[in-house]
């Protein structure tokens, strides 16, 4: 299987991201490391998967992922998500998703409107997915959460749709799996922290998979994600 | 000369309003054989600024030791660097942001942070870690809460973008800091061994180069004003603060990182306390060479800036460097890729002086060596600070409820969780944080490997109140403590002096005291000083902040898999108490937060009896004896012990006081040289105690889901934890 990390200037996830695959790829496919795709290159070779890393992409200036959007390379992006090629955006990724249209919604300002950075629990929604295809669906699993802009809005119709079509990837949750509202690091409607485009080709995601795929950092719990689309796209 | 600049007459009121003294003026005049210009004098005046020559406190931090094998690079360089062995430095430095988040505390605090980045960066190291230390005034004045939250917001806003993670520090509230905030940030970097870059200018013709952002009337004369004491209206000095771009400055690590993998750099240096002036000066001063500035090169943010204007500009995310002469266009291409300024703004001379241009004429001319190196240095006069007289616990009322006293300190600004504001950084990224704040020090893996740096900054300032050169002592022996707690060989200090006005005698003592101090216990712990900063002129209104040298330190653990933390693992674990327990109340804070009464002498440090008892808990840690390790500090055994059980969710009793002693001197005392541990089995534990001469004792076991002092009924971990976490949450208002 082969990645590509579009790095833009002002991410700064882009090496995490990186180290986590290259380990589920090793230990899985025996493939290459992903290559590093600088934002002003738009004819970058053909990959299995594309990743937009967490970070400030071009310094999160005017919205969060809105300049990232228009970048030469993003535009390609958008190409080949439209012809199916597998694309995972973390955190700052899912800004700059929501921001190209691939995905729906939008990411406001925290409920707290401050930065936060801690360990969170969610629940895998569903395990029908390239991404999700190692967990269980239900499946409660910890991970850390790090951004001002994680508060996840869409139009009330197009929650519906979402719920509807099981495009929820994870929601924020307690320990025993329940969506309260304590358990909700930003105040994202119905507690989501990841949603799907509609063939399941796009994951838009707050959590950082990429920092809980390792037990010395704490936890392992991100690792089936990466492990998962190795297996899913070899 | 044709100076434009020059056309004013200087008065002594413009020499005053300038910070320099008549006869520091007198001075200039010697060094030039005739009147500076509005330029030069602006020049000197930040030059010989406290804040850029330690005047008053260099003979004093020459008496600190410097050196040792693993030191690579002492103070004078940008950032200290010392050998952590694999072909790799460590390089670090921390550097106070005091006066400007004061009037600004985003901008002042997110600049602080810039400012450190680049000081480690300049050097050729990718930085990996950042921590600070905060002082706000006390809960209850009308700024403090406005203060801790734009600070706090500053440092994260800053370092969550340039994406360093922030992984430790403390913070205090103490009515001394009221009108005068600290801010204290510190950053640690890795570079090559073989690969560090330091400012020393060669080769006559060089090409001088500015890159980063551009100039603009920002900050103009803030290193003057951080080397003045503040009175009323300091808000009006909000225009000397800078506005910081992490944006750009991430981008500029990132450029310097690159081209610094090549061979085009000669002499890079940052632009930080009085902007072009100084770094241009350094790099010539030390490489014994001249130096000529086309001024009409600069990347201007406005039109019109006069000389003087960029000259003294401390705009943010900017460099300087001297490039090999055959590398410009290599050079170039790396920061046009990241669409940052790039300009040769002028070359090396072997003239020894500095000249300036504008517009063809020249506006500027001095000699280096004396405005860099003959810069004034006074030894101030000093008063020792008087003893004070000694608390003799057995006249302290007798501890009623020890429970409830615990459950009052915790809730204490001083002891209380600080998670509201290491949420608010983002610790992790980089993916390589294995120890989070909250623990005696954080921990980063050293990338790709199984080695981690320790790092933590520690000072207790109501101890170097009462007593500076305990308080000097203390400072650097619980940062060695806390290195030692997580399993950690501790291996150089940076430190960041703190003091009110140098001119009052009796400020100046605390000064000499806690030097004294420092020095003392770097000494004898083997922990040298590899760089650090001074900041003096810390009052408002005739008013000094409690004496405060900031230490911060780095340790290297060889193996991540012996690393240990505070948390409380199992049931039916012996917990030991390591080192000597005498009670000590005084100065401490059960008695200025329970009590009220802000008396006594600070607790003294035995500089051997810490090495000794630290040495012997990191040869167990090794060995992997201990489940869990806490340092004792603030708040005594009680405090450590609830840490512990909250940390690890696991409960815990506590034996009774020691006949000799009274419970609250027991639970709270604040005895140095001790380390609370966990084991599962004591006695060969005890053994090696004995035999080395080692205090040991054990005293209590964990179990349960509840905390139980001698004195007290159980207080199950819920309480305990809203006691600790509540507080500042509700303080700062959910």
């Amino acid at each position: 299987m082969k990645a590509a990390v579009i790095v833009f200037p002002g991410s700064n996830c882009d090496r995490d991201v990186q180290v986590a695959l290259t380990q589920s790829l090793r230990r899985l496919d025996g493939g290459k490391a992903p290559l590093m795709v600088w934002h002003k290159e738009a004819d970058f070779e053909a990959v299995d998967l594309i990743v937009l890393p967490g970070g400030f992409a071009y310094g999160d200036y005017l919205r969060c992922g809105a300049v990232a959007a228009h970048s030469p390379a993003m535009r390609e992006v958008v190409r080949r998500a439209g012809r199916g090629v597998p694309v995972i955006g973390i955190c700052n990724g899912f800004q700059v998703l929501t921001e190209s249209g691939l995905l729906p919604g939008a990411l406001i300002r925290n409920a707290s409107l401050r930065f936060v950075c801690r360990d969170v629990t969610v629940r895998v929604e569903t395990s029908q997915s390239l991404f999700t295809c190692k967990y269980e669906t239900g499946q409660v699993i910890r991970i850390p959460v790090a951004h001002h802009d994680g508060n996840y809005v869409a139009d009330p119709d197009q929650l519906e749709r979402l719920e509807g079509d099981g495009r929820i990837a994870f929601r924020y949750c307690d320990e025993a799996g329940d969506p309260t509202a304590e358990a909700n690091p930003n105040g994202s409607a119905r507690n989501i922290a990841g949603v799907f485009n509609a063939e399941k080709t796009v994951l838009g995601m707050m959590p950082h998979p990429e920092r809980l795929a390792d037990p010395l950092l704490g936890g392992s719990d991100g690792r089936a994600l990466f492990d998962g689309l190795v297996e899913a796209l070899s | 000369m044709t100076a434009a600049a020059g056309a004013e007459a200087i008065t002594p009121e413009m020499v005053a309003e300038h910070g320099l003294s008549p006869a520091e003026y007198e001075r200039v005049l010697e060094i030039l054989g005739r009147a500076p210009n509005l330029l030069e004098l602006g020049i000197f005046s930040v030059m010989w600024s406290e804040h850029c020559s330690y005047k008053s406190s260099k003979i004093w931090l020459k008496t600190l030791p410097t050196s040792g094998p693993q030191v690579i690079y002492g103070p004078g360089e940008n950032a200290g660097a010392i050998d952590i062995g694999g072909g790799l430095a460590a390089i670090f430095k921390m550097e106070s942001h005091n006066h400007p988040s004061y009037i600004e505390p985003y901008q002042g605090a997110a600049t602080g942070v810039g400012g450190i980045l680049r000081d480690v960066f300049t050097m050729g190291a990718r930085p990996v870690a950042n921590l600070n230390a905060l002082r706000f005034g006390e809960p209850s004045h009308p700024k403090t809460r406005h203060l801790l939250a734009g600070v706090v917001a500053g440092i994260g806003g800053y370092g969550n973008c340039v994406g360093v993670p922030t992984v430790g520090g403390e913070v205090n509230f103490d009515p001394g800091y009221n009108g005068n905030i600290l801010v204290n940030a510190m950053t640690v970097g890795l570079a090559p061994r073989d690969r560090i870059f330091t400012s020393r200018a060669t080769g006559v013709g060089n090409p001088v180069v500015y890159v980063g952002s551009k100039t603009g009337r920002d900050g103009i004369h803030g290193a003057t004003m951080a080397s003045a004491e503040f009175g009323e209206g300091a808000e009006e000095k909000r225009p000397t603060v800078q506005v910081g771009d992490p944006f750009t400055e991430k981008l500029l690590i990132e450029a310097c990182l690159e081209l610094m993998e090549t061979d085009a750099i000669v002499a890079i240096q940052d632009m930080g306390a009085a902007g072009l002036t100084s770094s241009s000066f350094e790099m010539a001063s030390k490489g014994g060479l001249g130096v000529e500035l086309d001024l009409d090169c600069v990347p201007c943010r406005e039109d019109g800036m006069t000389p003087y204007e960029m000259m003294l500009s401390e705009s943010q995310e900017r460099m300087l460097m001297v490039l090999q002469p055959d590398k410009e266009t290599l050079a170039r291409r790396v920061f046009d890729k990241w669409d940052l300024d790039f300009a040769v703004i002028g070359r090396l001379t072997d003239t020894g002086r500095m000249v300036l241009r504008l517009h063809g004429e020249t506006v500027g001319d001095l000699p280096i060596d004396p405005l860099a190196q003959a810069a004034p240095e006074y030894d101030r006069p000093w008063e020792p600070t008087p003893a004070p007289a000694p608390l003799d616990a057995a006249t302290l009322p007798p501890l009623e409820d020890s429970g409830a006293a615990l459950l009052r300190l915790l809730a204490t600004p001083d002891l209380c969780s600080r998670r509201w504001i290491w949420e608010q950084y983002d610790h992790m990224v980089m993916a390589d944080t294995v120890g989070r704040p909250g623990g005696d020090a954080g921990v980063v893996r050293v990338h790709a490997s199984h080695r981690g740096l320790a790092l933590t900054i520690d000072c207790t300032p109501r101890y170097c109140q009462a007593n500076p050169i305990q308080g000097g002592r203390q400072a650097v022996a619980e940062a060695w403590r806390n290195l030692t707690a997580v399993g950690a060989r501790p291996l150089a200090v940076t430190d960041n002096l703190n003091f009110g006005n140098p001119e009052r005698p009796r400020v100046m003592g605390q000064f000499v005291g806690c030097v004294q101090g420092i020095g003392e216990a770097c000494r004898a712990l083997d922990f040298p000083v590899i760089s650090g900063n001074v900041s003096l002129y810390n009052e408002t209104n005739g008013q000094a902040i409690p004496p405060t040298p900031a230490i911060g330190a780095v340790g290297l653990i060889d193996d991540l898999g012996q690393r240990v933390d505070p948390a409380l693992k199992e049931a039916g674990e012996t917990l030991l108490l390591i080192g000597a327990t005498r009670g000590h109340l005084g100065a401490s804070l059960y008695l200025r937060d329970l009590l009220g009464r802000r008396e006594g002498d600070a607790p003294p440090v035995d500089l051997a009896a810490e090495k000794r008892n630290g040495d012997f808990v990191r040869g167990l840690i090794r060995d992997g004896q201990f489940t869990a390790v806490h340092d004792l500090s603030d708040g005594g055994l009680a405090v450590a012990l609830a840490e512990m059980a909250l940390a690890g969710g696991l409960g815990v009793e506590l034996d009774a006081a020691p006949d000799d002693l009274p419970l609250a001197a027991w639970l709270f005392g604040e005895d140095q040289a001790r380390y609370l541990v966990a084991a599962r089995d004591a006695a060969p534990i005890l053994a090696a105690a004995e035999a080395l001469g080692v205090p040991a004792a054990a005293v209590g076991r964990t179990g349960g889901d509840a905390l139980i002092l001698p004195g007290g009924g159980p207080i199950s971990l819920g309480e305990l934890r809203r006691a600790r976490e509540d507080w500042l949450p509700a303080y700062m208002g959910g």
